[in-house]
């Protein structure tokens, strides 16, 4: 049984069957959604140049195929680990052998009514309906979904400003130097940028903010981050603390393993537990969630990723590998920062744990990831008098 | 076998190049995936598959094995 069915649950069914699973293979949903893709929703669902008809992940041919008791629209309220049973929203308990939690994430919100959050189809659609010409978009947090989002508004025609409680957007990910390199291209283009200001509530008039001032909008959009769904775990058992707790493969307790935005797991290539809210992780962990399930003990893998991510903003492609939170040390390795060309490798330790481009051949960044992957020591793959920029 | 790849939904993430090395390959410039083999042999389907599954855009399909 596999609950959560967006990319992380529809992998880990995929795998399941691809595996040679052929027993009974429940996929549970809340959403009333057929699996579909997120990351478009920030970029070609909010602009328009999607339909909807291109947002599933597989077409209904492929599902069927798969021989699924898939239930839409039914959410899980609880789990009973002792007695292998989920129980879901209408009442029912639902047995299982094997299971794997995908419930991913839902977006933090603020106090007050009337704020867009932008997670969901539903939440996309209702955004887009609002972005007209002239229209005042305040979106609060400048991180990636923030900054896709206003890039789209910005091109949609609206008057956009982004409000930032750091001093510099995304800063704690990808570097001072960096983040203020990428948030040059919202000055650029005339959109508004404020750091260091804390929003505290939603109201009619807009948003306002710790000091009082409240900044008019028209339609406020809330990207402050997301917050793991594992409430309806609480009375399971299982360990909760940011994301359901896993060993290094993705086991939570006997027989439970969890995959995608929710999980959060030891990686042994970078040695520390991490919860990864990316695109490429959802599907990379689904899979090895579901061989793991399946395998005997003793034939299970670690799962050992180097994470992954892209970001699309105005006209510049933002490509990540490995894991940049918590670096000691950033370097521009290749390109130019104020032309926003370039390649910046980030030390943890001793060591190469991630790498980011901007603008550059995305074909050319991969060999980087293979110098994580190898856990490549920094003052390796970085040639010394390579200046350093500000780190986080 | 029979691949199709929906290159307007690529976000040239290049991992179907990682999975499957002699079905694809990726554009210089842009990163934009390249359907090397429409048709690929039998020994490469599970390379195949893999890429399926692990296209963060779900461009790739399999549309005959």
């Amino acid at each position: 049984m596999v609950v959560g069915a967006s990319a992380a649950g529809l992998a880990a069914a995929e795998t399941l069957r691809r595996e040679g699973y052929d027993g009974t293979l429940t996929l549970v949903g809340d959403e009333p959604h057929p699996p579909y893709d997120r990351p478009p929703l920030s970029k070609q669902i909010l602009s328009g140049e999607w339909s909807t008809q291109q947002l599933p992940l597989r077409p209904y041919t492929d599902l069927d195929a798969l021989d699924l008791d898939l239930r839409l629209g039914a959410a899980a309220t609880g789990l009973d680990v002792p007695d292998r049973t989920v129980r879901l929203a209408d009442g029912s308990r639902m047995p299982y052998d094997g299971l794997i939690l995908a419930t991913g994430v839902r977006p933090r919100r603020l106090p007050g009514k009337g704020a867009h959050v932008l997670r969901t189809l539903d939440d996309a659609l209702a955004l887009r309906d609002r972005l007209m010409p002239g229209s005042r978009l305040v979106v609060v947090g400048a991180g990636f979904l923030g900054a896709e989002a206003a890039a789209v508004a910005w091109k949609l025609g609206c008057e956009v400003t982004l409000l930032e409680p750091a001093p510099v957007p995304l800063a704690h990910a990808v570097g001072t130097e960096v983040g203020r390199v990428l948030s040059q291209a919202h000055l650029d283009r005339g959109v508004e940028l404020r750091c260091g200001v804390t929003v505290t509530e939603v109201t009619e008039e807009g948003a306002r903010l710790a000091d009082g001032e409240v900044v008019e909008a028209d339609e406020i959009l809330l990207a402050i981050g997301s917050l793991p769904n594992t409430e309806w775990l609480a009375d399971s058992g299982l360990a909760v603390g940011d994301g359901v707790v896993c060993d290094q493969y993705c086991e939570a307790a006997d027989g439970v393993y969890a995959a995608g935005d929710v999980a959060r797991w030891d990686n042994p290539l970078f040695g520390v537990p991490m919860r990864i809210e990316h695109r490429t992780n959802a599907a990379e962990q689904g899979m090895a969630a579901a061989r793991n399930l399946l395998a005997a003990p003793e034939a299970r893998k670690p799962f050992a990723p180097v994470p992954y991510f892209w970001s699309d903003q105005y006209n510049m492609k933002i490509q990540a590998y490995g894991y940049l939170r918590g670096h000691d040390e950033v370097a521009v390795v290749e390109g130019d920062l104020a032309e926003r060309r370039f390649v910046a490798a980030y030390g943890t330790g001793e060591r190469l744990t991630g790498a980011l481009s901007v603008g550059m051949s995305p074909k050319a960044i991969r060999a980087w990831r293979q110098a994580i992957a190898g856990g490549t020591p920094w003052e390796e793959a970085v040639p010394a008098g390579t200046p350093a920029t500000e780190a986080a | 076998m029979l691949v199709e790849l929906d290159v307007p939904k690529c976000v040239a993430s290049g991992q179907c190049v990682m999975a499957a090395p002699d079905v694809f390959d990726q554009r210089e410039d842009d990163g934009v995936a390249i359907l090397l083999e429409e048709h690929p042999g039998d020994e490469l389907l599970d390379e195949v598959r893999e890429a399926v599954a692990i296209c963060p855009a779900a461009a790739i399909r399999l549309a005959e094995q």
